[in-house]
């Protein structure tokens, strides 16, 4: 299990490093730079300018080392101003090394943001804890529900409360954020006024007022495709022979349910549970931008919008993270919960 | 000029009428598979149940809209008329008497217009990027599943790579106006057309290549017309002009192929692990078949099932993710009808109006829900059997 559990975080660190590694080709694309450059000069500046700007705010090193600066393997070289000689700030809202050293995501320097005019730090951990919250609330709201539903219908298949329920979370996986984001906000916000529209206000305090909105959206999505899946190994339970002997037995249907089909039905929705992370983080993104929330998905949106290089490389690393650790988690927690799987 | 305005009723029997064609294809085809559904296999035993029939009229009900749009739609879906801008529902445009049935958006455009333009770019993008999505994830899981080792940690490797990518943020990445200057949307476009090349040649070659007198038909149809196609919409360069595709529309398709083929990979390399283990492969690995041959023509036919109702699941997805690409206004113009581009002009000003947000994403929802019943069925019939 642990010779397992360390193998398996060995492919997760390679798949990072490919992955950041591509998402830095990526963002510093030609075109991408020459965007930051246009935004962060003045208006009217010539190629040359441009050029020159790219040069001293040292995005025209080889992209090896600056992956590598980045990163943390490789020193950071102090900017020197070409006027005095000596060891100058890149940007004034955060600190340049004055002498070589090792500051990258290893030593936990994200860098600097040139949309926030901020170190990334400062900016990205406070949306993470924001979208945490939205997180908690959504997952307080969607798994119950969904794991009741599933087992409702997963329980009698065939029933007219199974095809009910099948129908709703099949409507329900149809209906991405953006779609009943709309709806939602038409019917509670517009026409009955229920509901406040905007989660902006919700940086200062969540109230029910401001924070249903967000959280019905993003647990609508997810609810379905859960239940679907707790209903598919809620029915194969309850085929088992030890179901049928327990009702032979005598038990209630209900104490048969309770007691003997859950446990054994539950196991499967867990992974799928964590596995669905990797959705809510799109999701995430949809609300936050949807409802004005000031989370990591606005954070992302705001970054990619302006070609904000540390921050969108902060923001793709640790929407990777959590994708990968959640997989780690479903494969560990699957063999866990279930002794008859054993991990080669 | 005050404009006059017709009452909800009229609104519905307008738009009943409108939809005319679409009803005529419909109780053309739906009587035709009624009739005949004892013929039909798995499409016909799709009539079979309520579940099954509700799918394949949404899915026929957009599909015939798309195919019909221009004789649907009362107005240009970009024309703009500015005294309708931000009418209500039933709105009569002054000067050629005709109504705004959904009424205007923000920019004076007819809704009701604008939705039904909107099927056609989802109904030509979404299913050709699942068919190419299909194509690379078939060929490459294939042999990943069916020869296990070295190959398969590879290509595992890769699949997991992607799909370890918040797809939003490889749309910020891949699908940016920036990136249409570089050549990656070109490169990744000439990897992800030459599949279903390599795919057919394969196929046909496995099954004819003693038999002279198909193959090389077969063979040159496939490099002739593959060809074209791919001269024209990866260089842009069909020597006939009719296949063309435009710069930004290659962008999004190649992102959504990108996105969702490690997905079929993963599934056809679990359906091959579990195929390669039957007697009918190991008697055509006795008689001594190529594994290629093994592979197309032994399991590939045995996976059909559950590729199907993927496809079909898949088909939604990707309509849900062209919707979250026009949302988010990555890629489609700006002006362009499709249906996430509508939802999101629209959600922006629902304090002020709702019309003009609900027909778009009633569209895009019905269509993804009409796809989803319908593989739900198809999985339960396919279980039947």
């Amino acid at each position: 299990m642990l010779s397992f559990v360390i193998r398996r975080l060995g492919t997760m660190a390679l798949t990072m490093l490919c992955l950041t590694m591509v998402v830095f080709f990526l963002i510093n694309l030609q075109p991408n730079l020459k965007k930051l450059a246009i935004s962060q000069t003045e208006m009217h500046t010539s190629a040359e300018q441009l050029e020159s700007w790219l040069v001293e705010h040292g995005y025209r090193q080889n992209f090896f080392i600056r992956y590598g600066q980045w990163l943390g393997v490789m020193p950071k070289q102090p900017v020197t101003d070409p006027a005095t000689g000596k060891p100058a700030q890149r940007f004034s809202f955060c600190n340049d090394p004055v002498v070589p050293t090792f500051a990258g995501v290893l030593e936990g320097d994200f860098g600097c943001s040139t949309k926030f005019k901020a170190t990334v730090a400062s900016k990205l951990f406070p949306a993470l804890g924001a979208t945490g919250i939205l997180m908690f609330w959504v997952l307080v709201v969607m798994v119950p529900i969904s794991l009741l539903i599933g087992i409702l219908a997963g329980m009698r298949e065939g029933s007219r409360t199974d095809r009910v329920l099948s129908v709703a979370s099949i409507a329900s996986t149809a209906t991405p954020e953006y779609v009943s984001g709309v709806i939602f906000t038409v019917i509670f916000a517009s026409w009955l006024g229920w509901l406040n529209g905007s989660a902006a206000s919700a940086s200062q305090g969540i109230t029910f007022y401001n924070f249903t909105l967000p959280v019905m959206t993003l647990a609508i999505y997810g609810i379905g495709y859960i239940a679907r899946m707790t209903r598919a190994s809620m029915v194969e339970v309850m085929t088992q022979q030890y179901i049928r002997t327990a009702r032979l037995k005598g038990l209630s249907f209900g104490s048969v349910v309770v007691k003997h089909a859950l446990r054994n039905a539950l196991i499967a929705p867990f992974t799928v549970i964590m596995l669905q992370f990797p959705w809510l983080l799109t999701g995430v993104v949809i609300v936050e931008v949807m409802f004005r929330y000031q989370g990591f998905g606005y954070t992302l949106v705001e970054a990619a919008g302006n070609n904000d290089i540390d921050l969108l490389l902060g923001c793709s690393l640790v929407s990777v993270f959590i994708v990968l650790i959640t997989q780690l988690i479903s494969d560990v927690g699957y063999a866990f919960l279930n002794p008859r799987i054993r991990v080669q | 000029m005050q404009v006059q305005y017709i009452s909800a009723f009229t609104v519905v029997l307008e738009v009943l009428s409108r939809f005319w064609p679409v009803w005529i294809a419909l109780i053309i085809v739906m009587g035709a598979s009624f009739l005949y559904k004892k013929k039909l296999a798995l499409y016909g035993q799709l009539f079979d149940s309520g579940v099954g029939i509700a799918g394949v009229f949404i899915c026929l009900f957009w599909l015939f809209t798309a195919i019909f749009a221009s004789t649907i739609s009362p107005f240009d879906p970009l024309g703009q008329i500015p005294i309708m801008k931000d009418t209500l529902p039933g709105a009569i445009e002054p000067q050629s008497g005709l109504v705004y049935l959904f009424g205007g958006d923000k920019l004076a455009r007819d809704v009701f217009s604008r939705m039904v333009y909107g099927s056609q770019i989802v109904l030509i993008i979404a299913p050709a990027a699942t068919g190419f999505a299909l194509m690379v994830g078939i060929t490459l899981g294939l042999p990943a599943g069916y020869y296990g080792g070295k190959i398969d940690t590879v290509l595992s490797f890769l699949a997991n790579l992607v799909l370890a990518f918040p797809v939003i943020l490889l749309f910020y990445l891949l699908v940016t106006p920036g990136i249409m200057d570089t050549p990656i949307p070109y490169a990744l476009a000439g990897v992800f057309f030459l599949f279903p090349i390599i795919f057919f040649s394969v196929l046909f070659w496995t099954r004819y290549k003693n038999r002279p007198d198909r193959i090389y038909i077969l063979l040159g149809l496939t490099l002739i017309i593959g060809g074209w196609i791919y001269l024209g919409l990866v260089f842009d360069r069909d020597p006939l002009h009719i296949v063309h595709i435009d710069p930004n529309q290659l962008n999004i398709f190649v992102a959504v192929v990108f996105a969702s083929s490690p997905g079929v990979f993963r599934i056809v390399r679990g359906l091959v692990m579990d195929i390669k283990t039957r007697d009918y492969v190991a008697a055509a690995q006795t008689r001594g078949e190529s594994p290629w041959y093994i592979m197309l023509w032994e399991i590939l036919p045995n996976a059909r099932g559950p590729l199907i109702v993927d496809a079909c699941l898949r088909i939604g997805y990707t309509t849900i993710l062209l919707g979250t690409l026009g949302y988010f206004g990555l890629g489609l113009a700006p002006e362009s009808p499709d249906w996430g581009t509508a939802i999101k002009d629209a959600s922006r000003l629902l304090r002020s109006f709702i019309h003009p947000a609900l027909p778009p994403t009633f569209a895009l929802m019905s269509f993804v829900l009409g796809l989803n019943l319908l593989a739900d069925s198809l999985r339960e019939q396919s279980m039947k059997d």
